[in-house]
């Protein structure tokens, strides 16, 4: 479903130039589950950027469930971002002013979806993480874990193919991390594929697949048995 | 995205953020109030003036002596001659025209006004019983001047209310005499002060008979006459005869002028439209001002709200969507600024009314529509630039930019 093909992305800093990817191949199977490990400056955040549409790569081609990505304009690479893509974020990025339903609307909103269908389809991912009674509650009056859920709620409410989730854990507790964590999982589990990039090794050991980078290339590629 | 999510968003922005909301609604709603005041103390300077000609009545000719009333003596100064003097006999000369209905020759000056050892210096005009009607005066008490021939002048004058009351007092004027200049004159009547002219407060004007008035002032030229007409449709006619009758018997020179009390209206009304159209184009400026505060605010919420800028694009959000949210958003506080400013001004309007009965506030409808639409222009022009900056965010840098 996803496949790179020597993909690279420079930086220009100062005078240097960097290579935060440098000709990755890389292929992920639909349903799969796969963790990004890495340091820091190793490349994880931008292929996820660039796997998201967030960002577009120097070189090289992303082809997405066979379309090749890399000659889009912005406005295309929204559009597959709507349909294809869901979000997590280390610090959930909810719209503080709108509550919990307004937020998870959101993306429908964006795409024009009537305010009936948007409604039916909010309470029903509402449902799916458990927060149908935090409805009209702002993101201000919700525990951290909550927020994380509601964000989650909002990735999957266009039914994307693939979940993307940067640091998805990096600020909550354990025990509101590990609801987090089964809550993604379960929603592999039916279906959707699944890339997390993760510092937590014990989170990244949980995947079908643990991809190591290290300065812009690949070099630990295991699965399990 | 549907039209009415757009506002919803842009509406909880207004309210998340009410301080500056306020505040721009105030610089907005001053700006389009201004307008809407200046325009209407335009707007009633000119109903003031258009009406103050008007109740002379649209069917006047003014014969003035002299070639062109703004030029001065002309070519007849560099002559080394001045216009002949419009006379007593050139007015009644006038009758001679079927159209004309009533003729009121005037002179005018200055003369101090005594009675039983109080003085005081008063206009005086000199003209003929016609006035009062052509003017649409009325009298308090006694009767205007008598219906003599123009060249008879009987010692009797009509006085204006304050004049009476300075030099009577509470007691009984028509009847006494008072002298006016080296003459004495009997006090027929006494004017009401309803009287409206242009540049004489009835009520400190002393009326006598034209020939008292020439020979009062020794002067052999009238300085007006005014004629009214019996059909208006017949007015340019009549203001040929009027400068050929009057050209015969100047010897051939044809040095009046005769205009038509609608061409003085029609000028008037021209200078004030374009007074009132400048004080709203003045007050326009504050409109413009108000605009700038506006982008100034978006580009601040533009750095703010950069991760959320960010969001919207990761969750599918096209570029010229965002443009719509801010922009939409500057239209929402310039708009809703605006029509309080409509509000505003229209409520001080109807509170200067009842202030100054006297002056007629009117705030021109199309004042209204300009301001509302200038500030809605301004909204949408200064809103842009943000909301371009906003669309154009590098979605990774503005996901990772502060909160």
């Amino acid at each position: 479903m996803i496949r790179l093909d020597k993909l690279s992305r420079k930086f220009q800093v100062g005078n240097q130039v960097v290579h935060a990817l440098d000709e990755v191949d890389l292929e992920i199977n639909t349903n799969d589950y796969v963790s990004i490990m890495g340091v820091s400056g190793s490349g994880k955040s931008t292929l996820l950027n660039i796997l998201g549409l967030l960002d577009t790569p120097t070189s090289g081609d992303y082809i997405l469930s066979g379309i090749n990505t890399s000659k889009m304009d912005d406005d295309e690479m929204a559009g597959i971002r709507s349909a294809k893509i869901g979000f997590i974020f280390q610090s959930f990025h909810l719209i503080p002013r709108l509550t919990a339903f307004e937020n998870i609307e959101m993306p429908m909103i964006l795409s024009g979806i009537s305010p009936n269908e948007r409604s039916m389809k909010v309470d029903s991912a509402l449902e799916k993480v458990g927060l149908t009674d935090r409805a009209d509650h702002k993101p201000e009056q919700l525990s951290g874990g909550q927020r994380q859920r509601v964000a989650i709620a909002r990735s999957i409410v266009m039914e994307p193919d693939v979940l993307l989730a940067d640091e998805p854990t990096g600020n909550l507790d354990t025990t509101s991390g590990n609801e987090v964590v089964k809550l993604i999982e379960e929603l592999n589990s039916a279906g959707l594929t699944l890339i997390v990039v993760t510092h937590d090794r014990e989170m990244g050991e949980r995947s079908n697949r643990l991809i190591e980078l290290r300065d812009g290339k690949i070099i630990n590629d295991q699965r399990k048995p | 995205m549907r039209l009415s999510d757009i506002l919803f968003l842009g509406y909880t922005t207004l309210i998340r953020y009410p301080l500056r909301t306020i505040m721009l609604l105030i610089a907005t709603s001053i700006g389009v109030m201004a307008v809407i005041l200046l325009t209407a103390v335009g707007e009633g300077a000119r109903d003031y003036i258009t009406g103050e000609f008007r109740s002379l009545g649209t069917n006047l000719l003014i014969v003035s002596p002299g070639r062109n009333e703004t030029s001065g003596g002309g070519v007849l100064d560099l002559a080394g001659l001045s216009p002949r003097p419009l006379t007593i006999e050139d007015a009644q000369s006038l009758f001679q025209i079927d159209n004309v209905r009533r003729i009121a020759p005037v002179v005018m000056g200055e003369a101090p006004a005594q009675y039983d050892g109080l003085e005081r210096s008063a206009p005086i005009i000199g003209t003929t019983p016609e006035f009062l009607s052509i003017r649409q005066w009325e009298m308090e008490s006694g009767s205007f001047l008598p219906g003599v021939s123009m060249r008879y002048s009987p010692p009797v004058c009509a006085i204006g209310k304050e004049i009476k009351s300075e030099l009577f007092g509470d007691t009984t004027a028509v009847g006494e005499w008072i002298r006016i200049g080296d003459r004495r004159c009997r006090v027929a009547g006494v004017l009401a002060e309803e009287g409206r002219a242009i540049g004489i407060d009835v009520q400190k004007i002393v009326v006598i008979p034209v020939a008292l008035g020439t020979a009062l002032f020794n002067r052999d030229s009238l300085y007006r006459i005014i004629v009214d007409v019996r059909t208006t449709s017949r007015m340019d006619q009549t203001k040929q005869s009027i400068l050929s009758i009057i050209k015969r018997r100047h010897q051939g020179k044809e040095d009046i002028t005769v205009i038509k009390q609608d061409t003085v209206l029609q000028s008037f009304d021209n200078i004030f439209n374009v007074l009132t159209m400048a004080l709203g184009s003045i007050a326009s400026i504050s409109l413009l001002v108000a605009g700038i505060l506006i982008m100034n605010v978006m580009l601040v919420a533009v750095s703010q709200r950069q991760a959320e800028i960010g969001l919207l694009k990761a969750i599918g959000a096209k570029n010229k969507q965002i443009n719509n949210l801010f922009v939409v958003e500057a239209i929402m506080l310039s708009g809703s600024g605006a029509i309080m400013g409509l509000i505003l001004g229209h409520s001080i309007t109807q509170v200067l009314k009842v202030a100054f009965p006297d002056f007629n506030f009117l705030p021109p409808m199309w004042a209204s529509y300009v301001s509302l639409i200038v500030a809605l222009i301004s909204g949408i022009i200064f809103g842009l630039l943000p909301a371009r900056r906003a669309a154009k965010l590098d979605p990774v840098e503005a996901l990772s930019g502060n909160k």
